[in-house]
């Protein structure tokens, strides 16, 4: 719904999407300007809280990677790993070896699903005009099969390592229930061979896109490891200074409810504001890339560094090119392991975990006791942390192309929100649009 | 006999059978507990798989078929239990019916993408059945539970036709 109206001589104008498609999960925006300065913005999340958090309190130790899996449907491992690392961390345990190699492969897994999924079926649609990825597929058939497969790839070893594609139910702390055998692993090879010829395809497809001219000075926010590209450990590394342990999460993030949305807003005690996900870890990790990715980033014209949100998209591409090229080294270098998981004695203590989400940073907090009950959690999903964000790139964005046509700034201004591929069911505990011109 | 997802079992018939829910989700998984039944019957040596909706494995599922039968939780609004055939070769499945998904993508959206890409079998019937309750769960609430027997029927009655 759009209106335009005049107060006192000056413009008023307002874009309102009451219910946002192709986001995960409901929610809406509302966009408020006079004359040529928008004056509010509001990123609304209807998804009821979900009390996953309350839901945890009394439950066994071994359980929070089970219950957590389920906030989300795209994303399972994430909450799964953070879950396992945070206990194993009150635990006083840290895993290594062949348990830590699988971890890795089977959040590629989940990367490589998530990603395609939305730069294929939801973010494309955007930049070639296309209301959905199901008008899209008419006129791009080539290319929606080629994400298509691409998809099945991480599929395939969500199911082999996770024992399924939605909620895994292969993962324990500990390790896993079951380790698959070398030969098990081997017949992913060819189909990721394929995939990460495919993925670098959609580097090339995706970066001819046209993108709009808007680029922030952004604190990114990622894991940053000495030597490989983060998707489980790491310290907490930003471009502005932090770096920081998982265990001093709290003492420099502070959550806060906002009236207008169920979910909660993270942000930096010490500056407000940061930035999460695909184009935070490129930014922080990119030395760590192999030269495949850098060469495919080169070929599009991306540096070291992107400030540009609606390049997302070239990044997110480029991260499934490293998760295909990484799944086939652990694949290439993985002996089954004498036992697949490690027994952990529980302890009464705090544990922290924190690891990287396809959407960012996923951060846990269990306290339990010396039975493993757990008696405090605190669980704080991606998208909360960037929703000040992109609110404060819709405010930009908005503002310079004021002059848009209400159609189009509608448009763009979901694009803006897609950019940030947010995870609504996540982060309720999300869209609908609405820009009002003054 | 019944198949998870990716997995196939032999097939005799060029006919497939697929119960698409989330067991997980009470009604939700209606889908596939009625393809459980039936993979106890075997009508016509048919293939009978279970799915979560995924669009390329749905997609997949139905490649070689000649007829795909699927059989999927709805709520329009209508009795519990209340069952809907569709004939979805010749028109687009209402959206409305089939919105339940996590997924991003419904049954009906992954039945236009495939129609878009050619990739439609060349009869597909969705059996819709009106579900109640939703919510976390693992048991079919009373009304729909009754209809089972009923759904069972009308499926094998299909599978001849």
């Amino acid at each position: 719904m759009t209106k335009k109206q005049k107060k006192n001589g000056t413009k008023t104008k307002t874009i309102k999407v009451d219910y946002l498609a192709r986001v995960e999960g409901e929610g809406a925006l509302y966009i408020k300007s006079r004359g040529n300065k928008v004056t509010d913005v509001k990123l609304k999340i209807f998804e009821p809280p979900r009390f996953f958090e309350a839901l945890l309190r009394g439950r066994k130790f071994e359980e929070a990677p089970d219950i957590t899996s389920r906030i989300c449907g795209i994303c399972p491992i994430a909450y799964q790993m953070s879950a396992c690392h945070a206990i194993e961390n009150a635990c006083g345990v840290t895993l290594d070896g062949p348990i830590r190699e699988l971890r890795r492969l089977v959040y590629c897994g989940e990367w490589i699903e998530s990603h395609t999924l939305h730069v294929y079926m939801l973010h494309a649609p955007d930049f070639l005009r296309y209301a959905s990825v199901i008008e899209m597929a008419k006129d791009h058939p080539k290319e929606v099969e080629r994400g298509l497969q691409l998809k099945k790839a991480g599929n395939e070893i969500m199911n082999l390592i996770g024992g399924r594609e939605i909620h895994p139910i292969n993962v324990c702390v500990g390790g896993f229930y079951k380790a698959p055998t070398k030969k098990d692993l081997a017949s992913l090879t060819e189909k990721l061979k394929w995939a990460r010829d495919a993925a670098i395809e959609t580097v090339r497809w995706v970066s001819n896109f046209s993108f709009p001219d808007f680029e922030n000075d952004y604190e990114f926010v990622a894991l940053s490891h000495p030597e490989e590209y983060p998707f489980n450990e790491g310290r907490l590394l930003s471009n502005k200074g932090l770096d920081i342990d998982a265990i001093e999460y709290d003492n420099h993030f502070v959550e806060e409810h906002v009236p207008y949305t169920n979910a909660l807003h993270s942000i930096l005690k010490e500056r407000g504001g940061y930035f999460v996900g695909p184009m935070a870890r490129y930014s922080l990790n990119y030395e760590k890339l192999p030269p495949l990715v850098k060469d495919a980033a080169r070929a599009a014209g991306l540096g070291p560094v992107c400030n540009n949100p609606f390049k997302s998209i070239v990044v997110r591409s480029l991260e499934i090119v490293y998760a295909c090229d990484e799944a086939l080294r652990i694949i290439d270098q993985y002996e089954m392991p004498d036992k697949s998981r490690e027994e952990i004695v529980p302890r009464p203590a705090t544990g922290f975990g924190c690891t990287e989400a396809p959407r960012g940073i996923l951060y846990h907090r269990y306290k339990i006791d010396d039975e493993g009950t757990i008696l405090d959690a605190k669980i704080v999903p991606p998208t909360s942390q960037n929703q000040k964000t992109i609110e404060s790139d819709l405010y930009h964005f908005a503002e310079k192309y004021l002059e848009l046509s209400q159609e189009q700034l509608t448009w763009q201004c979901e694009q803006a929100i897609r950019n940030y591929d947010p995870c609504i069911s996540c982060a309720t505990h999300f869209l609908n649009l609405q820009i009002e011109r003054e | 006999m019944v198949s998870n997802n990716t997995q196939e079992s032999k097939s005799e018939s060029k006919t497939v059978i697929i119960g698409v829910g989330n067991e997980y989700r009470s009604d939700d998984g209606l889908g596939v507990i009625i393809a459980d039944k039936l993979s106890n019957i075997n009508p016509n040596g048919t293939r009978i798989l279970k799915q979560n909706g995924e669009p390329t494995l749905l997609m997949d599922s139905w490649k070689d078929a000649d007829k795909a039968i699927v059989i999927d939780a709805i709520s329009s609004g209508a009795s519990p239990g209340t069952v809907k055939r569709f004939d979805a070769v010749e028109k687009p499945l209402p959206s409305q019916l089939f919105h339940y998904s996590t997924h991003s993508f419904s049954l009906a959206d992954v039945i236009e993408l495939a129609r878009g890409l050619n990739r439609l079998p060349p009869s597909l019937i969705i059996y819709g059945i009106e579900g109640k309750n939703f919510t976390n769960g693992f048991k079919l609430s009373t009304e729909v539970e009754k209809a089972v027997g009923k759904i069972v029927e009308l499926i094998i009655k299909e599978v001849r036709v």
